[in-house]
């Protein structure tokens, strides 16, 4: 029931993967001015996973993923609590946001940006992780 | 002097190591800890005679109050004194007393864990960390009563010492809390200067009760007693340490300390002389009633601590001093006493008196330390024993108007004190040699080591009590009776109290000669109130609450979720109705405009959900929710919150496709509750959902205080440096909180994914499929 | 309209008390669905409601010029969301386990199927 194996929902999964990609990054990037941020862009992201796994597999998103969820999600945190970190390193408390304009951009770059990373990856993570999950289930009870 | 006194917990540490290296011996090594302490005490105690209290602070939760401050004065330092000392000796003493017994390292641990608890419970000057000793040093007690847990006796002593002495310590927290509260002050030494506002305070009688129950559980009174006659089954160095010379003088120590802050009134007085008193009488019986020796001591210590209690609620300056006159020489005596017992113990194999007889030819060293020390019991010069009674004696004469009574309990107690102090010097060793169950042979010198000094203190303190006067005077000064030093001498002249000593002898030798049929007498007399005693309630109450427990348990925790959830509800329903009706009133209704959009938005909302409730197929159901969470998005895009609306569309697509997944490897709806049950939770869920709308018509009436978010909202921009409101607090001024969620969400996955791993762990053990 | 969706939240409290007291264990999954989001609204609506102030700031000012919706309900209602699916997702795989294991959906019986 997982594989379907339509060619027009293959076909649009291939395409709407990288757009919905796109897109969940840029919502990552200007949430913090309009709506948006890592949770919502986390979402996006899983929905466009999701929609690949149904077209085509857990084998193929695996192998498009290279990463499993479950590591996603640590290095979420990772990076959540990596963002706590700058502020002490400065003298400030703990979890004091710290802004940057790195020159040659003019990039800003921010202790609230990483922990927003953070935030996406462990969202997209645990939502694959679950949904990976259950489809293995369903794999291993179909007889094949 | 934190480090020498926490020091003892590294010590009780490393204790199981020198045991490995060296065995046995390791408690002669050890005791030099205690002995290390005795020696720096006793370079304190000019000082601290002169009247100069050691005070050493340590900030331990400055925030709390709570600070390891450690203060050596009189009072302390006489405790110390015998804590580390008659520590010392035991250790050496239980070195052979335990050799080759495979827990002597356990053994070692304890006791160096209580004595530095006992140590910490007499120095510290803060509530707290007094109670953090307290405590501990019944913990301890507990493990070392237990000490020989495969003796399912040994157990139900230990727990019942546990119960009973933290029952009290619950008791005590709250008494030290009230008392905090009432004097302002968690600091011992500022306290006790302020008895008369703490007397006059209206939280008086409750912390003097809550502090009472605490001392009086701890020190054996009456109607706690029983626990320590029980606790002998402990190795017989712990009943000398703990349960005769230091542990149980805890509540005597409290009481003491706190006399200053508390004693005076009433209340303090009536109650200590009466608990006392009935104290002091029923263990001098009990006391003879018993034929094993350690039995008949322990309730001779009952004896003891009735007395000292008796004293304390007399409150006068001399009573106060017979009090730690008499408390000094009973740690001496019956110390050493105890001591004997255990060598008698593991000389004959009998602790049963009339089983002995004769042994003083087998073991004339102990034969003399027991008489030594029974001198010291039964009060006779030239003992310390002697000078604590004719100061009783003399307190009692001159105390109006406590002095009568408690002379009337005190002078046939004190004959039948005698009586058990010739019974334990003289059965055993004169008279008959009888066959015990062991051929009499010497044992360890170390076990003799332990108990001489003991007895030749009781004698030479006895000789010369001048020694002491000046620790007195500072110890009295400390628990609020100064003045000039008390003159202690040997002999004070003929006079009353010589009068009465001669009567208790007198008594004594006549319940000594007679003791065969007297005991017969108890025995029989003192059954059925024996059979009625406060043990017995102990063990009721024990019985009973196990019931209740029983009881309440399969009522209420029948393994039913829908009735724990109908009895959660239903209380939530109840207390927070009944408080939103009292205190507020019915909410009234919040008039404000409705759009026609607006209204089918909610109205589908709840169609949605009712219908959820009502259909029978899953997918139906499914598709309900899903309508619900899209009016709910809706109703996110009307009213200004672009970002849920967002994250709710996702979420339900999300939802659609995790059930999709699932829904029909799950099981049909079944309707499996009846009729009956279906009005009843219907009844519970309107009740439930009519309180939540009633409560949030309550809040959107009421006043509202200045908001938090007007703050993040003219902030947000100018230090958050983002225009998104909403995500400015996610990641920024709210981002600890939002880790906390995102730690929740890994937590979510990680339990998806175990759940997985279990599964292919199972499927490895099952049997292959068809 | 605060008072209507008060309304509506008890209703939708109601639902899920009724499918939580249900004995079917499918039905308490889906009583858990309706009580996070009747949660969820209910902070959000006792946060009080505006109409058309998302709380957004306008380029170039460092603070809205008008009063907006309150931001913080907001951002608490978006992370519970988000959670509420992760517990979801986690009840979802719970039950379909138990099912699997057990081959029983009523919660009385489950209690007897420890092994």
């Amino acid at each position: 029931m997982v594989k379907s194996g339509t060619l027009i929902l293959g076909v649009a999964a291939q395409l709407l993967l990288p757009l919905q990609l796109l897109f969940s990054v840029f919502l990552l990037l200007r949430g913090h001015d309009t709506p948006g941020g890592g949770f919502i862009a986390g979402l996006v992201a899983a929905g466009g996973f999701a929609l690949y796994l149904f077209a085509h597999g857990r084998r193929a998103l695996t192998a498009l993923l290279r990463i499993a969820p479950r590591d996603m999600v640590g290095l979420g945190l990772l990076l959540g609590v990596a963002s706590t970190l700058p502020a002490w390193w400065r003298g400030e408390p703990f979890f004091t946001a710290q802004w940057w304009t790195l020159p040659p951009f003019g990039v800003a770059l921010s202790t609230p940006l990483l922990f927003d990373l953070g935030v996406y990856l462990v969202v997209l993570g645990a939502l694959l992780t679950a949904i990976t999950a259950l489809v293995e289930i369903d794999q291993d009870d179909v007889p094949s | 002097m934190q480090a020498l006194v926490l020091g003892g917990f590294v010590v009780s540490g490393v204790a199981p190591w020198l045991h490995r290296l060296m065995g046995g011996r390791a408690a002669l090594l050890l005791a030099l800890w205690p002995a290390a302490i005795l020696a720096w005490l006793l370079g304190q105690w000019s000082g601290v005679v002169a009247g100069e209290a050691l005070v050493s602070e340590w900030a331990w939760m400055p925030a709390l109050d709570v600070s390891l401050t450690f203060r050596l004065d009189g009072l302390a330092l006489l405790f110390a004194l015998l804590i580390v000392g008659i520590g010392g000796l035991v250790l050496v003493y239980a070195g052979g007393y335990l050799r080759g017994h495979s827990q002597l390292p356990r053994f070692l641990v304890l006791f160096l864990v209580f004595m530095t608890a006992m140590l910490g419970l007499v120095l510290a000057d803060n509530l707290v960390a007094l109670f953090v000793f307290w405590e501990l040093t019944g913990l301890s007690s507990y493990l070392l009563i237990g000490f020989r847990h495969t003796d399912p006796l040994a157990r139900q002593a230990a727990r019942q010492a546990l119960l009973i002495t933290t029952g009290g310590g619950l008791a005590l927290l709250v008494g030290l809390i009230l008392l905090a509260q009432a004097g302002d002050s968690w600091s011992l030494a500022t306290l006790v200067t302020r008895g008369d506002t703490l007397r006059a305070h209206p939280l008086y009688p409750c912390l003097l009760a809550g502090i009472l129950l605490g001392a009086f559980t701890k020190s054996a009174q009456f109607p706690f007693q029983f626990w320590l006659p029980n606790a002998m089954v402990a190795p017989t160095p712990v009943s000398a340490y703990l349960h005769s010379a230091t542990l149980v003088k805890a509540g005597i120590y409290l009481m003491a300390r706190l006399h200053p802050a508390l004693g005076g009134s009433v209340a303090w007085t009536l109650t200590l002389v009466l608990v006392g008193g009935v104290t002091l009488v029923l263990g001098a019986v009990m006391a003879l009633r018993q034929t094993n020796l350690k039995l008949m001591l322990a309730h001779s210590t009952v004896m003891a601590l009735g007395v000292m209690t008796l004293l304390l609620g007399v409150g006068t300056r001399t009573a106060l001093t017979a009090c730690l006159v008499f408390l000094v020489a009973h740690a001496f005596y019956k110390g050493a006493l105890f001591l004997v017992a255990g060598i008698l113990d593991v000389s004959t194999g009998t602790l049963d008196i009339t089983a002995m007889g004769g042994l003083r030819h087998a073991l004339p060293g102990t034969a003399l330390v027991a008489a030594l020390a029974a001198l010291s019991l039964a009060g006779l010069p030239p003992t310390l024993g002697f000078v604590a009674k004719e100061q009783v004696w003399a307190t009692l004469l001159t105390s109006d108007p406590w002095g009568g009574v408690a002379l009337a309990a005190l002078v046939p107690a004190a004959g039948l004190m005698v009586a058990v102090a010739a019974i334990v010097a003289v059965r055993p060793f004169f008279g008959p040699p009888v066959a015990t169950p062991r051929a009499p042979r010497s044992r360890p010198s170390s076990l003799l080591l332990g108990a001489a000094p003991l007895a030749t203190l009781s004698l030479l303190a006895g000789l010369g009590p001048g020694v002491l006067d000046g620790l007195l005077s500072a110890a009295l000064s400390a628990i609020g009776a100064p003045g000039e030093a008390p003159h202690l001498a040997l002999w004070h002249g003929f006079g009353w109290p010589l009068a009465l000593s001669l009567g208790g002898l007198l008594l004594g030798w006549l319940a000594f000669r007679h003791w065969d049929r007297l005991r017969g007498w108890l025995e029989v007399g003192l059954a059925p109130w024996v059979a009625r005693g406060p043990e017995v309630w102990h063990a009721a109450l024990g019985w009973r609450t196990l019931q209740l427990a029983e009881w309440q348990t399969r009522w209420l925790q029948n393994g039913h979720l829908r009735s724990y959830l109908a009895i959660i509800l239903m209380s939530w329903i109840g207390l927070v109705g009944q408080a939103l009706v009292v205190h507020h009133g019915l909410p009234g209704w919040p008039s404000s405009g409705i759009q026609a959009f607006e209204g089918m938005v909610a109205g589908l909302m709840a169609v949605a959900a009712v219908t959820a409730c009502l259909v029978r197929s899953r997918l139906a159901a499914v598709a309900a929710l899903g309508s619900m969470g899209f009016a709910i998005a809706l109703t996110f895009v009307l009213f200004s919150a672009p970002d849920l609306a967002i994250t709710q569309l996702l979420v339900e697509t999300l939802t659609v496709v995790l059930l999709a997944l699932v829904l029909f490897r799950l099981p049909h709806f079944t309707r499996l509750s009846s009729f009956r049950q279906r009005w009843r939770d219907l009844g519970i869920a309107g009740l439930a959902g009519g309180l939540v709308t009633a409560l949030m018509l309550a809040v959107l009436d009421g006043e509202r205080l200045p908001r938090i978010s007007d703050w993040m909202v003219s902030q947000g921009q100018p230090l958050g440096h983002g225009r998104n409101l909403v995500n400015v607090i996610l990641v920024d001024i709210r981002a600890l909180d939002t880790l906390g969620e995102v730690f929740v969400l890994a937590l979510a996955a990680t339990g998806v994914y175990a759940m997985l791993c279990l599964r292919a762990e199972e499927s490895s053990w099952s049997s292959p499929a068809p | 309209m605060e008072a209507l969706l008060a309304v509506i939240v008890g209703i939708l409290f109601a639902a899920a008390v009724y499918m939580l007291l249900r004995r079917s264990i499918v039905k308490l999954v889906i009583g858990l669905m309706l009580l996070s989001n009747a949660a969820n609204l209910l902070v959000f609506v006792t946060a009080g409601l505006r109409r058309g102030a998302p709380p957004l700031v306008p380029e170039g000012l460092a603070a809205p010029p008008s009063a907006v919706a309150d931001p913080l309900p907001q951002a608490l209602v978006l992370t519970a969301i988000v959670i509420s699916f992760g517990v979801l997702s986690f009840a979802v795989v719970l039950v379909r386990r138990a099912w699997e294991l057990v081959r029983t959906d009523d919660l009385d019986r489950l209690q007897d199927t420890d092994r």
